[in-house]
């Protein structure tokens, strides 16, 4: 780091969104002379360092010693620094392995679009059709599942889902059923749902809201239909928000582990479940220190893909 | 607005569907906390009756208690840490500008990005490596690398309000730096601070992934609720749910009251 410019008067500082814009500095207040040396101020350091040496050692070095670890061995269940190649052969030679590979990025990958198309109307509702009180409750409702146990939810899934569960309970004098819901796909994309689907709607509604009226005024005045509106104007230009939406959703259901294991019944097994078989029976942690390292290659290859898509320059 | 767009059916349609999003989210919020109370081991309707077994079992439950206290302990210092490093990030990235200021802001902002099974199998084999794995610590380590980034948006958000001359000012009156942070900076943040205390708390208490690898022995109470959840069918579950939620809420309401009365300290103050 660093040499910690000293800004007298605020000189090199970009303005933070400040009360009054174009506000007039006092005249007459010069900065200090000894407040322009570029030097490294203890000052400085007391606050930029904590952060960053805590991230490096705890942060950084154990990501990267990830990959050191995936070259070491494993002999009478001791794990050995080693420079061998032995693991990324063992486990990419596996067919189980790209079974799970696959699965999981089929799920992740169907969970972005099924949240994002369940989560679309509600937050075009949100953004458009409520009153800004209604609003604020919406999106203070919308926060509150954050700051609810993830795993007290998924439990209360299997309550409505079992064989014998709530919603069967509620089928059967109706004369339908009973539904195998739980250890299924349609279970793992419950739980994926119950993960994502508050923080998809919420960056979706920020992007949303951010959408020019205007635009949306005019089309319509050109008498451009209802639907035919949502999809080239109010999606384009909501694009951005929409993509990041739908890419932490991937990245969310692409490392969970609770949904597909009890809700889908981890057979067969996501990467993530892969991961924590491997890390808690026994001592294979190189092994499971390549499939943690393939699934950061891929979500690096896709984050990086919906980036470029979001902010590409807008065709025409 | 008025136009030839809008018609009654989808506006209703809309907002029915909005009803449904709610009820889906909040339908497994509010089954737990019903069922906590209900007195049948297996959940099914109609319910059985109103009882309190499962809160005496919880209370009478000594593996309970561990983790609660494992909780608590990383909880507090895990806000405290969090808080403290989140806030000298927030201030860097507001006061200063320096050569790889951007790759900066990205080690502090980029954890929560990576999934927790990732983060929770690195931190386990680096943590063992280093000897520091297995006991309370090693989750207090993990969880402020998760929630420090929080924090730090918190607190940078605040310093956003700030007009950057008011520093400049109390420097100009011959306040020292360190005596223009405690008495202009820390009470402007003072708010942001306890907000992202509570968050951050909040958020080490949901935790329960990264805390499964690193904790060893000493497991925290999610993780405890990771163990009842892989047995049998167990109500304690739906008992623990309810109690962390209103812990969590009581939190997060704290953090939403003192978020609301800077807007209105601001007003009074500036």
């Amino acid at each position: 780091m660093t040499a910690p410019s000293r800004p007298g008067l605020a000189a090199g500082r970009v303005p933070a969104r400040s009360e009054t814009p174009g506000q007039v500095r006092p005249a007459g207040v010069q900065p200090a002379p000894e407040r322009e040396r570029k030097t490294v101020s203890v000052y400085g350091l007391t606050f930029s360092l904590p952060m960053l040496l805590w991230q490096l050692i705890f942060f950084l070095a154990p990501l990267l010693f990830l990959i050191a670890l995936s070259f070491w061995t494993v002999r009478n269940f001791r794990m050995e620094p080693d420079f061998n190649p032995d693991n990324w052969s063992r486990m990419l030679g596996r067919s189980v392995f790209w079974e799970a590979y696959l699965r999981t990025l089929l799920l992740s990958a169907s969970a972005a679009i099924v949240t994002s198309a369940l989560a679309f109307p509600a937050s075009y509702a949100i953004a458009f059709k409520l009153s800004d009180t209604a609003r604020r409750w919406a999106i203070f409702l919308m926060v509150i599942p954050f700051f609810t146990s993830y795993l007290v939810r998924v439990y209360s899934w299997q309550i409505f889902l079992s064989d014998n569960g709530i919603i069967n309970a509620a089928l059967a004098p109706l004369g339908l059923g009973p539904f195998p819901m739980l250890n299924s796909d349609f279970g793992t994309m419950v739980g994926y749902l119950t993960l994502c689907l508050p923080l998809v709607i919420l960056l979706q509604l920020f992007s949303l809201i951010f959408v020019d009226r205007n635009l949306v005024e005019a089309a319509h005045n050109l008498r451009c239909g209802r639907l035919r509106t949502v999809f080239e104007v109010v999606v384009p230009a909501a694009r951005v928000g929409l993509t990041i939406a739908a890419l932490f959703c991937f990245i969310l259901t692409f490392g969970d582990f609770v949904s597909p294991l009890y809700l889908g019944g981890g057979d067969p097994p996501t990467l993530s479940i892969l991961i924590t078989d491997t890390t808690k029976s026994g001592q294979q942690w190189p092994r499971a220190a390549v499939v943690a390292l393939v699934m950061i290659a891929t979500l690096l290859v896709i984050a990086f893909a919906a980036v470029r898509f979001a902010y590409r320059e807008r065709g025409r | 607005m008025s136009d030839f767009n809008r018609s009654a059916p989808v506006e209703w349609g809309l907002r029915a569907y909005l009803l449904l999003i709610f009820a889906f989210v909040f339908a497994p919020i509010a089954a737990s906390f019903v069922f906590s109370f209900n007195v049948d081991r297996f959940p099914s309707l109609p319910l059985g009756g109103f009882s309190l077994t499962w809160y005496q079992q919880v209370a009478a439950d000594p593996l309970v208690w561990e983790g609660l206290r494992n909780t608590l302990i990383a909880g507090i210092t895990v806000s405290v840490l969090a808080t403290a490093l989140g806030f000298g990030a927030a201030y860097t990235d507001f006061r200063y500008n320096f050569f790889g200021k951007s790759l900066y802001l990205a080690l502090a902002l980029l954890p929560p990005t990576i999934p927790v099974v990732i983060l929770g199998l690195a931190m386990l084999a680096f943590l063992a490596n280093i000897g520091l794995s297995g006991a309370i610590h090693s989750v207090i380590i993990a969880h402020v690398v998760m929630c420090a980034p929080f924090a730090m948006a918190i607190i940078r958000l605040r310093l956003s309000q700030m007009d950057p001359s008011l520093e400049a000012a109390a420097w100009n009156l011959g306040a020292s730096q360190w005596v223009a942070m405690r008495h202009v900076i820390l009470p402007f943040c003072r708010p942001a601070l306890f907000a992202a205390l509570f968050i951050t708390m909040a958020v080490s208490f949901d935790e329960f992934a990264v805390s499964w690898f690193v904790s060893g022995l000493n497991e925290t109470l999610p993780v405890k609720v990771l163990g009842f959840l892989q047995g049998q069918v167990s109500p304690k579950i739906n008992v623990i749910g309810t109690f962390v939620f209103i812990t969590s809420m009581t939190l997060v309401v704290l953090a939403q009251i003192l978020l609301v009365k800077r807007s209105t300290g601001r007003a009074a103050g500036q």
